[in-house]
C-alpha cells in the first residue's frame, strides 16, 4: 500500500510540475501567451453569491463578446473562476494555485473585504497584478501601499458620504435617527463614517437606536419593534443581499415606511427581489452610479446594450456587482491596451502590467473611471428617491444627484473617518443640482 | 500494526509531502496547512479514544492564531509566536477543560460547541480589538532575528508544520502507549471500573483535553503563519466541525491518521474547487458519506487492512 501511496502523490506531484513548465517565468522577452489567463474570485456559494453569480455570469458574457471581436491584444482571453465562501486561508492557496499553476496574468479579488485584504498583501509578494473588482473596505490603500493592486470602483467612504450628503439636503431637518446594518465589518465601518460624517455637518442629532443583528438573520420583528417605539425620522441601514430583503418585507408589513424615512445606501441590488415591496421616497443607492435609468449615462448605447444581453441571457436585469465586474473587465482592457502600446506591440510582463494601471482612466457603460496614485479608482456615485415608473417592475431613483467621485472620495493619505471629522457644512453648496430621472 | 511499519509509513509519508511542495510550489502551501490542521485534529484523536466528540475544538485553534495575530506587531519573532500560541491554547484549555471535563457524550461535545462559539462572537463583536470579521492581518514575521524572501519563508514555514507533526505525533505515540493514554479508552468501555481501579477518570479525560488543546493552539499559531490573515472564521462551528471531519475521514486508529485525513481533505478540496468551482460542497460532502458508508476505519483503515491482508 505504501506503493499505492507513493505512487499516487508521485503522479500528483508529476502532473502538477508538468502544468507548471507552461506557466511560464517573468524573465526576459515576453512572448505572447496563446491565451489570456484571469482568475477571478467571487462567491459562488453561501448569501454572498446573490452577488458573486450574478457577477459570474456579467463576466462569461462579456468575456465571450471579447473574444467574439478577436480578444485582448490578439489574445483570447479565459476566466477562472475561484470559490471565496470558504474562507481566507483557502482563498490565499487558491490566489496561490491561479498564479503559480494557471499562471493567471491577472486576478479579479474580491467581493468580501475580508478576501480583498488577504489577497492585496499576497499580490505585494507575487508580484501579481491584482484588481479589486467589488470590495469595499476603506482598509485597503489607506492602510498601506500595494503597487500591484488596484481598485476599479468606489469604495465604503463615497458609497457612506454621498447618501449621507444627499439625506442633508432632501431632509436638512430631521433630528433623531436609528441605524440597522449587518453584525460584520462593513455593517460597523459604514456606521462609523457616516456617524463622523453626520456629527461634522449636522451636530446634535439624536441616535435612538444602534442595532447590529445577525448577518443573515431571518427575523427582524425585535429590531423592527424597536424602530417602531424610539420613532427616528431616518433610519439607516447598509444591509445588503437577503438580509435586507428580509428587513424591508417585515418593516414595510409594520408600517415602519410611513413613519421614518430609510436610507439604504445599498438597496440596489435588492430592489428587483422586492419588487412593489419597496416603499417609495426613500434615499436609494447603488455603490456606484450604474442605474437602469441612469439619467445621463456616456455611452447610451453600451450600456442599453449591455442590459438588454444579459436580460436576454439571464432573463433579470444586471445588479451593480454585474457593473462592477464590467468595470473590472474594462480596466483590464485598457490596461493591456496601454501596457502593449507602451511596449511598441509586445507583451507586457508583471511590471509593465501593473505600471500601466496607476493613473488609468478607461470608460464604464455609465461613465468613465480614473484610477488615482494609490491605486483607488474615481467612480461616481448616484443616490436618488425610490419612485416607481412604467419602465421597470420595482422601483428606481428620482430626483438623481450625480456626486462626482472626487467630491466624497477621501483624499489620498488620509483616513476616512478621520477625514470625514473635518468635513464642513459648505460641502452642501458644491452638491450637483438633482436630475428628474 | 507493528511499530516499524508505522514508523516507516510516517517518514515515507513526510517524504512525499516534500517532494509535492517541491515539486508544486503552490501545494507547499496547502500542505503546510494541512499538516498544521492534523496537528489539531491529533489533540481530537486523544479525545475520541475515550469515546468523546469535541465539536468546538475550533477554539483553541483561533486561540493560537489570535495570539500570534495580536502579537506580532510588538514582537514578529515567529520562533516565541509559536510557544507563545500553544501557551495560550493550553492554558484556555485547562480553564475550559476543568468545567466540560465533567460532562461526557453529547453534553460534552454541545459545551465545547457552545465556548467556542462563545469565542467567536467576542472575536466578532469586539470590533475595536479584533477589526471584526474583515481580520487581522499577520504582516513581517522574523525567524531567529531575519526575515527572509517569501519562498524561504514558505520552505520554513512547511518545515515547522512538519517537524511539529513529526513530533507530536511521537509524544501521542507515546502517550496512548501510557498508562495514562491507556486510561483512556476505559473511560469509553467502562468508566466507573476505571474509577474502581482507583484511576481518576476525570484528571485522565483533564489531561487529555489540556494537551489537545495545546495542539489545538500549535496549530492555530501555524495556521495564522502560513495564510498570514485571521478571521473569526478560524473559532466558528463549521471549521470544528471540519477538523471533526478530518478526524473519520483519516481515521483514529494511528497517530498518523489525522495527517492523512488533513492531506487528503486540503487535496480534495483544493482539486474539488479548482475543477468545479460551483460544485465542490458536493464533492467534498461525497467523499466522507463515502467514508462512512464503505471504509468506517477511514483512510488509515483502509490502509491498515491493506497490511493485514498482506502480512
Amino acid at each position: 500500500m505504501t506503493h499505492a501511496l507513493t505512487r499516487r502523490q508521485a503522479i500528483l506531484g508529476a502532473a502538477t510540475s508538468g502544468s507548471l513548465l507552461f506557466a511560464g517565468g517573468n524573465a526576459g522577452a515576453q512572448q505572447k501567451p496563446a491565451e489570456l489567463k484571469v482568475g477571478i474570485c467571487t462567491f459562488l456559494s453561501g448569501s454572498a453569491s446573490v452577488f458573486g453569480v450574478p457577477a459570474k455570469q456579467a463576466a462569461e458574457m462579456l468575456f465571450e463578446e471579447i473574444n467574439k471581436a478577436g480578444g485582448i491584444g490578439g489574445v483570447p482571453v479565459r476566466p477562472y473562476f475561484v470559490d471565496e465562501a470558504p474562507g481566507t486561508d483557502h482563498l490565499v492557496g487558491e490566489y496561490r494555485r491561479l498564479v503559480q499553476n494557471e499562471g493567471v496574468h491577472i486576478i479579479f479579488a474580491a467581493i468580501s473585504s475580508g478576501s480583498c485584504l488577504a489577497c492585496t498583501p499576497l499580490s505585494d509578494e507575487m508580484k501579481k497584478t491584482t484588481l479589486l473588482w467589488d470590495c469595499g473596505t476603506q482598509r485597503i490603500f489607506e492602510e498601506g501601499n500595494h503597487p500591484y493592486a488596484f481598485r476599479t470602483q468606489g469604495y465604503g467612504a463615497p458609497e457612506v458620504l454621498a447618501p449621507l450628503l444627499y439625506l442633508l439636503k432632501h431632509k436638512p431637518d430631521f433630528r433623531s435617527l436609528a441605524v440597522i446594518n449587518q453584525d460584520y465589518a462593513w455593517g460597523r465601518d459604514s456606521w462609523e463614517m457616516w456617524k463622523a460624517g453626520m456629527d461634522a455637518l449636522k451636530p446634535g442629532v439624536r441616535v435612538v437606536a444602534e442595532l447590529f443583528p445577525r448577518l443573515g438573520a431571518t427575523d427582524y420583528s425585535t429590531e423592527v419593534t424597536r424602530l417602531l417605539a424610539s420613532r427616528p425620522d431616518v433610519i439607516l441601514s447598509t444591509s445588503w443581499g437577503g438580509d435586507l430583503v428580509t428587513f424591508v418585507r417585515q418593516a414595510s408589513e409594520r408600517r415602519l415606511f410611513e413613519r421614518s424615512t430609510f436610507v439604504l445606501p445599498v438597496a440596489e441590488a435588492s430592489l428587483q427581489m422586492l419588487g412593489r415591496t419597496m416603499a417609495a421616497g426613500h434615499v436609494i443607492g447603488a455603490r456606484g452610479d450604474h442605474w437602469n435609468n441612469h439619467p445621463r449615462p456616456k455611452d447610451p448605447a453600451r450600456l442599453a446594450k449591455f442590459v438588454a444581453d444579459y436580460r436576454a441571457r439571464f432573463n433579470e436585469y444586471p445588479i451593480y456587482p454585474c457593473h462592477h465586474m464590467a468595470q473590472a473587465i474594462s480596466a483590464m482592457q485598457a490596461g493591456f491596451a496601454k501596457a502593449i502600446a507602451a511596449k511598441g506591440g509586445g507583451w507586457p510582463n508583471d511590471e509593465e502590467l501593473a505600471n500601466a494601471f496607476r493613473g488609468l482612466t478607461f470608460d464604464t457603460p455609465t461613465s468613465s473611471i480614473t484610477l488615482r496614485e494609490d491605486g483607488q479608482g474615481l467612480e461616481d456615485q448616484i443616490v436618488g428617491l425610490s419612485t416607481f415608473t412604467d419602465r421597470f417592475p420595482f422601483a428606481v431613483p428620482k430626483d438623481m444627484v450625480i456626486f462626482p467621485a472626487a467630491m466624497v472620495s477621501t483624499p489620498v493619505g488620509q483616513k476616512s473617518v478621520e477625514w470625514m471629522k473635518t468635513l464642513k457644512p459648505d460641502i452642501l453648496a458644491q452638491m450637483p443640482a438633482a436630475i428628474a430621472g | 500494526m507493528n511499530r516499524p511499519l508505522e514508523a516507516g509509513l510516517a517518514v515515507l509519508g513526510a517524504a512525499a509531502l516534500v517532494l509535492v511542495a517541491w515539486a508544486a510550489p503552490w501545494l507547499k502551501f496547502v500542505l503546510t496547512l494541512a499538516l498544521a490542521k492534523g496537528i489539531a485534529v491529533l489533540g481530537i484523536l486523544l479525545l475520541l479514544r475515550a469515546g468523546q466528540v469535541s465539536f468546538g475544538h475550533a477554539m483553541f485553534l483561533a486561540t493560537g492564531a489570535y495570539t500570534v495575530a495580536f502579537l506580532a506587531p510588538e514582537m514578529p519573532e515567529a520562533l516565541l509566536l509559536l510557544p507563545l500560541g500553544a501557551l495560550f491554547g493550553t492554558a484556555l484549555g485547562l480553564v475550559v477543560g476543568l468545567f466540560v471535563a465533567r460532562y461526557r457524550d453529547i453534553f460534552f461535545g454541545m459545551l465545547n460547541l457552545a465556548l467556542s462559539m462563545v469565542l467567536y462572537s467576542l472575536l466578532e463583536k469586539l470590533y475595536a480589538l479584533t477589526k471584526g470579521t474583515d481580520g487581522i492581518r499577520v504582516a513581517g514575521l522574523t525567524f531567529a532575528g531575519a526575515q527572509p524572501a517569501r519562498e524561504i519563508q514558505e520552505w520554513i514555514m512547511f518545515a515547522l508544520a512538519l517537524g511539529l507533526a513529526l513530533g507530536f505525533g511521537l509524544l501521542v505515540r507515546a502517550y496512548l502507549g501510557s498508562p495514562m493514554g491507556q486510561a483512556l479508552a476505559g473511560i469509553k468501555t467502562r468508566e466507573t471500573r476505571l474509577e474502581f481501579m482507583g484511576v481518576p477518570a476525570r484528571r485522565v479525560l483533564l489531561f487529555a483535553y489540556v494537551l489537545s488543546a495545546c495542539m489545538g493552539g500549535t496549530a492555530g499559531a501555524l495556521v495564522a503563519m502560513t495564510s498570514r490573515h485571521v478571521t473569526p472564521q478560524l473559532a466558528y462551528w463549521t471549521s470544528s466541525g471540519e477538523l471533526v471531519f478530518i478526524a473519520i475521514l483519516g481515521g483514529a486508529g494511528s497517530a498518523l491518521g489525522p495527517f492523512l485525513g488533513a492531506v487528503a481533505f486540503e487535496l480534495v478540496r483544493v482539486y474539488a474547487a479548482a475543477q468545479v468551482a460551483d460544485a465542490w460542497q458536493m464533492i467534498l460532502g461525497g467523499v466522507l458519506l463515502a467514508v462512512i458508508l464503505f471504509a468506517p476505519g477511514g483512510v488509515w483503515g483502509i490502509l491498515a487492512a491493506r497490511f493485514k491482508a498482506r502480512a
